[in-house]
């Protein structure tokens, strides 16, 4: 059953190698520097690989979006994302697949009237733009080097050949990694969340957790778009883009899998945080484009002919056309699969002013007496909540988020059988020890949970939001989602 | 790392092996020359059976160097022109050969006063020839470099061009019956071939040098 709701995802994996494998090895194989059997083994060996190891950070990044809750939901999400991506390829338009996903997801966040967290949504496309820029601007640099070491070094034409294409399936192999690592969450990132947070013994030995799980099922149904379908796509991506030779392709290459490295690796990450400088936001962006930046900071840099202009506006169309397809794909999507077809879209998440929610608004200072009109009262989603809220009030948008997470209602019980199931490669030992204090309470607040954690032991409390705890901070909140996942109970019947 | 590249060293090798042959069917060429300016008959045969056997050595090593490119899909970019460039290459040898045999075969009596310009003649050709190496050799190393050899190639072909010209009109100008003046005028011709194709295949050269720099 649950492979039934994962097939979209599937499909999109499935097209995702199809049609992206063709910008790591396209040119490489249309010039007949690489054989296809070799570009498609490497490149579903590597894509994999990426996508297990390092597909985590982008995922949370969709995730922080909109998290797609329920199976069903997850379901409709990647299914309007692929029919966009279909229908727009169909129609000649350049589509991204990282762009259709975000726009199903804002279209599901609509849909049951969840809000889009606005800084993710300002930090997803602001990277997408980035994406090319920063492409085209590697790309050039490379393009300058390489000319000026081949210039230097004299080599001949022959042992040029024989280097190029070494470096040519070293470079391919990279550009899949990094394909694998920052496309995996469009693929699989929506499904995350409906699967809780559990860690699974592999062979007794290895710890994998259920993202993992997915991520690989994904990358291997990618791998098998790479081997059933891109030799087609990599033959005309190839040839029609700009004619390259095949020195030019490899600098090509190397920009654009440097430029999907540098958005999916959590460990530059903190390497870069752990130095006082901006980290680069972890987003999936598209390939494609990142390989039209490349070819056209080349473009730039031997002059600045050739570059079609059509081309890029249809590409900045695109990053405004795609979302909105897809989100409005995606909304229709779940009202007939919720309405006709009767199935789970969303886990409901239900408010209400309980007074422990009271009593911690108070404390925060961010009580309004308009609240006391509402008290007591249960809303079932989070539209109602909002609506009934800002009748009489006008509060910014901190405020609301204060109210919402206060009053969110859930239901923790903290049993002896879960306990015993904590997985000590999660957790720390002091972390399991706070958890084991609290045996049999229960709690109605996820906050309030959190609280008592925080109170057990120092290493449940969250740092100050500083650039350099950022990311402890976010290896925190994934620590809570794993201990709310375990000890989540269905909620009695009020 | 060394295995990785033995394949294209040994293929390298016989693309020089080819230029070295060329080299030295001009030299050849010009010694066969005033070996026969000279009377030096057989001399003459010995040097032009050498060419011969040369020319044939240099066919074979081309199309083994053709297969191979081909087979394994070397060099995708530029394998049309160094091809183009060594089978046009071939009838610079070509035309050394011919014109060896032709002076085998129709033995022109050449009065003494021009042997001195059909020897330059043959010399300039030699260099052009030479000159043409160093630029193919120069093509798969660094392209940029072509350009002057190119320039060198040009130049000894004018050369050439300038002392066919006088010779012509010396031999034409002079008492000889006209079935010998044109004989002599024939040979000019032949023996300036060599510059020609030369000259051709620079021009060849040139163009895909051009094509080259990335």
């Amino acid at each position: 059953m649950i492979l039934l709701f994962l097939s979209s995802g599937l499909f999109l994996g499935w097209s995702l190698g199809a049609n992206d494998a063709a910008n790591v090895f396209g040119t490489a194989v249309a010039t007949r520097m690489v054989k296809f059997r070799t570009a498609a083994i490497v490149t579903g060996l590597f894509v994999v690989v990426g996508a297990v190891f390092a597909g985590a950070g982008t995922t949370a990044t969709l995730g922080d979006l909109g998290a797609v809750n329920a199976l069903g939901g997850s379901f409709m999400v990647a299914l309007a994302a692929a029919l966009s991506v279909m229908w727009m390829t169909r129609a000649g338009l350049p589509v991204s697949v990282s762009q259709a996903i975000v726009g199903a997801i804002v279209g599901w966040n609509l849909f049951t009237g969840t809000g889009t967290d606005v800084p993710s949504l300002v930090k997803i496309v602001s990277s997408w733009i980035a994406c090319p820029i920063l492409a085209a601007g590697f790309a050039a640099v490379l393009y300058l080097a390489v000319r000026a070491l081949i210039d230097r070094v004299r080599i001949h034409l022959l042992e040029l050949d024989a280097l190029t294409r070494y470096l040519l399936i070293a470079v391919g192999a990279f550009g899949a990694f990094a394909l694998g690592a920052n496309n995996i969450a469009n693929v699989m990132g929506v499904f995350v969340p409906a699967f809780p947070a559990r860690t699974f013994q592999l062979f007794g030995a290895v710890n994998v957790s259920a993202a993992q799980i997915l991520f690989l099922v994904g990358g291997l149904a990618i791998a098998i778009g790479v081997f059933t379908y891109s030799e087609r796509v990599m033959q005309t991506v190839g040839k029609s883009l700009f004619k390259l030779n095949p020195v030019t392709a490899l600098v090509v290459v190397l920009a654009e899998s440097l430029v999907l490295f540098l958005f999916a690796s959590q460990g530059l990450e903190s390497w870069l945080v752990a130095r006082g400088l901006p980290p680069v936001p972890l987003v999936p962006v598209s390939s494609s484009q990142a390989v039209i930046g490349a070819v056209i900071g080349i473009a730039v840099v031997r002059g600045g002919r050739g570059i079609k202009f059509g081309v890029l506006g249809r590409v900045a169309g695109g990053w405004i056309a795609t979302p909105v397809i897809a989100a409005l794909v995606a909304f229709l999507g779940l009202f007939v699969l919720q309405n006709v077809f009767g199935v789970t879209v969303r886990r409901p998440v239900a408010f209400e002013l309980t007074s422990s929610a009271i009593r911690r608004l108070a404390d925060q200072g961010a009580w309004e007496p308009e609240f006391g009109l509402l008290t007591g009262t249960r809303f079932a989603s989070e539209r109602e909540f909002r609506a009934a809220l800002s009748r009489g009030t006008g509060l910014d948008a901190s405020a609301l988020e204060a109210v919402f997470s206060a009053a969110a209602i859930d239901s923790f019980v903290i049993d002896r059988l879960r306990l015993a199931g904590l997985d000590p490669s999660v957790l720390s030992p002091a972390q399991i020890g706070a958890v084991a204090a609290l045996l049999s309470s229960s709690y109605r607040h996820a906050w309030e949970l959190e609280d008592a954690l925080a109170a057990g032991s120092s290493e449940w409390a969250p740092l100050p939001d500083t650039r350099a705890n950022r990311i402890a901070n976010k290896a925190l909140e994934s620590e809570l989602r794993y201990v709310f996942d375990t000890f989540r109970v269905q909620p009695r019947a009020p | 790392m060394k295995s990785l590249f033995s394949k294209t060293k040994l293929l390298e090798s016989r693309i020089e092996e080819y230029l070295d042959h060329t080299a030295e069917v001009a030299m050849l060429f010009r010694e066969a020359m005033k070996d026969y300016l000279e009377g030096r008959e057989e001399e003459f045969e010995a040097r032009r059976q050498q060419v011969t056997d040369l020319e044939k050595r240099a066919d074979e090593i081309r199309l083994e160097v053709e297969r191979q490119l081909y087979q394994e899909t070397l060099i995708p970019e530029s394998r049309g022109d160094v091809l183009g460039i060594l089978e046009h290459t071939d009838e610079v040898i070509g035309a050394a050969k011919e014109t060896l045999m032709l002076l085998s075969v129709q033995r022109p009596k050449i009065p003494e006063d021009f042997r001195s310009d059909y020897r330059e003649l043959a010399e300039y050709g030699c260099r052009a020839v030479h000159e043409l190496v160093m630029g193919i050799r120069a093509f798969f190393r660094t392209a940029s470099s072509v350009r002057d050899y190119v320039h060198k190639v040009t130049f000894w072909e004018r050369e050439a061009d300038t002392v066919g010209e006088r010779l012509k009109r010396r031999i034409f100008s002079s008492d000889l019956e006209l079935a010998r003046k044109l004989h002599l005028g024939d040979f000019v011709v032949h023996v300036d071939t060599l510059a020609d194709d030369a000259e051709d295949v620079s021009e060849r050269l040139s163009i895909s040098a051009i094509k080259r720099s990335v």
